[in-house]
């Protein structure tokens, strides 16, 4: 009982718990059509590469992944989001595809600048974006929603403009190595790892995270410790504008385009819904960057074995959002509350019969 | 029951992690009656009255009101206030950017015949409400526009509107002056008269004998007893909150106060200002020296502290330090001169509510080291320790979040943050407020200690007689004016005259 209490009374309990629950869902469905009960986690090797719903889980969910680093960071520091992301990283992608082809053109087989170019630009034009928005937020006080709303709006139509109003193939295959493979894996599973690990380092090994956690639960506190709070929030909004240009770079390489209208559509919500599963309270303050991770490939894991079930693409959103309810409830304190005051009803009877 | 009895509270108990808080408490109030609840930090004050208001949930005893058939349970302050239990707390809890008559009327809009919310109607009776307090104020203000005294006065006032038989004031004189105070004792005074019985919770020995009839004293989340204010002197009434017999605060006394040099010349502050909070002024500030800052509430002596810290921008004259002319931009810059400012508005500008005990003390020396150069683990629970030891601050652990700490605790540790960075200057901005008296005897001790190893200070407080044991110099504001300086002298009777302003009284 009391090992129990240990283990759900850990922070990551909840988000690994409700990806353990995927999983299980995929087990059973296994079991009873008649599968091999593990085909979820099955791993093979398929023309040199790896092959599996885990890896594809993986694979798919990169992008959302990516973004979610920079959204805890600016949920934790701002009590905000930046809902400006999906479209942020279409414009990266735009800005390199664009980079990539030259202007104007609309399929290029060979590329007209190095490929670093339009790598550094799509990182590049999410860095500006990002640093729009922190100026906004940290020095001018607007509110995080309307601040990122601007961009939300605007930077799909930039994008369009960099491109001429053009879908730009760039059909090659350097371009095409970030949404591709590295040796056996996919490049985005690589590429989200590297995310990963560069902010795990600077959080373990810097003082950043105390300095986010602490402006995020009280700015002039904070000020008046010695932080230079307006300047730790710009920061984590810049981090966040640069995660969404990776993200970009990655998603137009997936489909060797800058598809301006549909390149990240919808992804700054599941990038917020990610930081939310993993935990962390959107009123900003204290996070756990690992949560975050997790709600993020378990968003992915939810849609994929959505399809796996055989639901339609219509239809998944509406499943979709039946398990996120359910998911949030879990975490939610009244319901935590609750079953802590069920427990002690519990015991307080159990006690009462041994007496 | 007797008859007068409003409220009784039976071996009420309630524990936080790895502290009991609250031990077999017993607690009665009679109608008419002004009750003061005494103890030190910690004792379980604050805990008992949310205990009673329904913010903690009490693991065992009885709550009982009168009118109200068997034991009462409050889940929320809401219910509390529906049973005729109103609460005023420490910290004022209204809604800054909401109108004076919003905060009054919060939750219980009156209603037009369409249900919505008549306007009109709710400043007529907010304005009716301040004027009958003596308080002529715009009702449609916003409630930040006005003091912290004033906004704590409104609480007060929103508490009474609402026909509460059960009164609970919780340190609500800690950020008021001496004027306010009197209005407000009025105010509790006529409650009385109409049956209304007030539980009265503060840290000022005088303020309980100028109006109280019967003290409850708590010690360590136990009961130590009940008394009728007639036996129980002053005296008594400390030893029974501490356990002790006490004499420690005569045992304070700054000696002569040291001749300076300038040499010793530490900060010279010439002509520095900060628009509409504290006109241009001088200060001169020695190695060893603690200078008090005294003057009404509002005066400016915070604000000037600030300027010097950079916690406001200085817009005129230079600021020495050393002999040096420096230039601060934030309080990074000053901490880095080795300055610290322990605030007086410890919720809003001390605590980091959601950290540890431990992140709190280490926050200002790792914002002083810079970001990439973070304190190893090793270190940081060493260095809280230290001050956890030091200043004995009572804490479950020093992992446990700051919030979870009473008031003094909170302040012990900010103090503790400050200590760390090992200052040259160190401004104490109320470090006194809503704590207890013990702490307050350590907290003036520490000062002098500070002072003895060579530190200067500021130290600001409400009570004369604190800066008069500690401070070789008082500087007087008024109206945000530095108006004179008093070196010789120091007793109650200069000081108070200088506050009050000389010349002709009107």
């Amino acid at each position: 009982m009391n090992k129990l209490k240990k283990i759900t009374g850990k922070p990551l309990f909840l988000p690994i718990f409700c990806m353990l629950l995927v999983m299980a869902v995929n087990i059973v469905y296994d079991v009873s059509s008649g599968n091999f009960a593990f085909n979820f986690f099955t791993i093979s090797v398929r023309n040199g590469v790896l092959y599996g719903r885990l890896i594809d889980i993986l694979n798919r969910g990169s992008e959302v992944t990516i973004l979610a680093i920079g959204m805890t960071l600016v949920v934790s520091a701002s009590a905000g989001t930046d809902i400006s992301v999906g479209s942020v990283m279409s414009l990266a992608a735009s800005f390199c595809c664009m980079l990539l082809a030259g202007y104007g053109v609309s399929a290029a087989n060979d590329l007209a600048v190095p490929l670093i170019v339009g790598v550094l630009g799509a990182i590049l034009m999410g860095c500006i974006c990002g640093a729009f928005n922190g100026f906004l937020v940290a020095y001018l006080n607007v509110q995080p929603m309307v601040a990122t709303l601007i961009l939300f709006s605007a930077a799909r139509a930039i994008g369009l403009l960099l491109c001429n109003n053009l879908i730009v193939y760039v059909r090659n295959e350097s371009f095409q190595f970030f949404g591709g493979y590295l040796g056996f894996l996919p490049t985005p599973i690589v590429i989200a790892a590297v995310c990963i690990a560069i902010v795990g380092i600077l959080l373990k090994k810097t003082a950043l995270g105390l300095y986010i956690q602490s402006v995020g639960i009280n700015k002039r506190a904070s000020r008046i410790a010695g932080l230079n709070s307006a300047r730790i929030i710009f920061l984590c909004y810049l981090v966040c504008g640069l995660a969404a240009g990776i993200a970009g770079l990655v998603a137009s390489s997936r489909i060797s385009s800058a598809d301006s209208n549909n390149i990240g559509l919808n992804y700054e919500l599941d990038a917020i819904l990610a930081v939310a599963l993993g935990g962390n309270s959107l009123g900003g303050g204290k996070f756990n960057l690992a949560g975050s991770i997790i709600g993020a490939y378990t968003i992915q894991a939810i849609s994929i074995t959505l399809y796996a079930l055989g639901v339609s693409t219509e239809q998944a959103p509406v499943y979709k959002a039946i398990i996120v309810i359910l998911i949030v409830t879990i975490q939610a304190p009244p319901f935590k509350a609750w079953i802590k005051r069920m427990n002690a009803k519990r015991a307080l009877e159990k006690g009462g019969a041994a007496a | 029951m007797d008859q007068n009895v409003v409220l009784t509270m039976r071996g009420i108990t309630m524990t936080f992690p790895g502290v009991k808080a609250l031990d077999h408490v017993d607690f009665t109030l009679r109608s008419g009656e002004i009750h003061a609840l005494m103890g030190e930090n910690g004792a379980g004050k604050s805990t008992l009255i949310k205990c009673l208001t329904g913010i903690n949930a009490f693991e065992a005893g009885e709550i009982h009101v009168a009118g109200i058939q068997g034991p009462v349970v409050n889940h929320s302050t809401l219910d509390a206030q529906k049973k005729g239990i109103s609460t005023v707390y420490q910290e004022v809890n209204l809604c800054p950017n909401l109108s004076v008559a919003e905060n009054l009327f919060i939750g219980r809009e009156p209603k037009t015949r369409l249900g919505t919310i008549d306007w009109k109607e709710m400043n007529r009776r907010s304005q009716k409400i301040m004027t009958d307090l003596d308080m002529n104020i715009d009702v449609t203000q916003n409630l930040e526009e006005y003091s912290l005294a004033l906004q704590q006065m409104i609480a007060i006032a929103r508490a009474v509107d609402m026909d509460c038989k059960v009164l609970i004031l919780d340190e609500p004189t800690s950020s008021l002056d001496d004027n306010e105070v009197a209005k407000l004792f009025r105010l509790m005074k006529q409650l009385k008269e109409k049956g209304v019985g007030i539980v009265f919770v503060t840290h000022f020995l005088e303020q309980v004998y100028a109006v109280c009839d019967r003290i409850t004293v708590l010690r360590n989340g136990q009961l130590v007893g009940e008394y009728p204010i007639a036996e129980l002197p002053r005296v008594k009434l400390v030893a029974a909150m501490m356990g002790k017999d006490f004499d420690d605060l005569a045992a304070i006394k700054s000696e002569e106060a040291p001749a300076f040099s300038d040499e010793d010349l530490l900060i010279d502050a010439q002509g520095m200002s900060h628009k509409g909070t504290i006109k241009p002024f001088n200060l001169q500030i020695h190695k060893g020296e603690v200078v008090g800052l005294t003057g009404l509430l509002g005066s400016g002596r915070s604000e000037l502290a600030r300027v010097i810290y950079g916690a406001d921008r200085n817009q005129t004259g230079t600021l020495k330090v050393k002999g040096q002319e420096v230039k601060i931009n934030a309080p990074i810059d000053a901490m880095n001169l080795g300055m610290g400012l322990l605030p007086d508005d410890r919720k809003a500008e001390g605590i980091i509510g959601d950290l540890s005990v431990r992140e709190n003390i280490i926050l200002a020396l790792q914002a002083k080291r810079g970001m990439f150069r973070l304190l190893p683990m090793k270190e940081q629970v060493e260095i809280a320790d230290k001050y956890i030891e030091m200043l004995q601050i009572k804490t479950a652990s020093r992992e446990t979040l700051i919030r979870q700490l009473s008031g003094g605790n909170q302040q012990k540790v900010i103090l503790g943050r400050w200590l760390a960075t090992d200052p040259d200057f160190l401004i104490l901005d109320e470090p006194t407020r809503g704590i207890d008296i013990g702490t307050k005897t350590e907290i003036q001790k520490l000062v002098l200690k500070l002072a003895g190893e060579g530190k200067s200070l500021i130290f600001i407080s409400s009570e004369i007689e604190e800066m008069l044991r500690t401070c070789s110099k008082m500087a007087v504001l008024r109206d945000g004016v530095k108006v004179g300086e008093i070196t010789e002298e120091l007793s109650q009777e200069t000081v108070m005259k200088a506050i009050a302003g000389g010349g002709s009284d009107e």
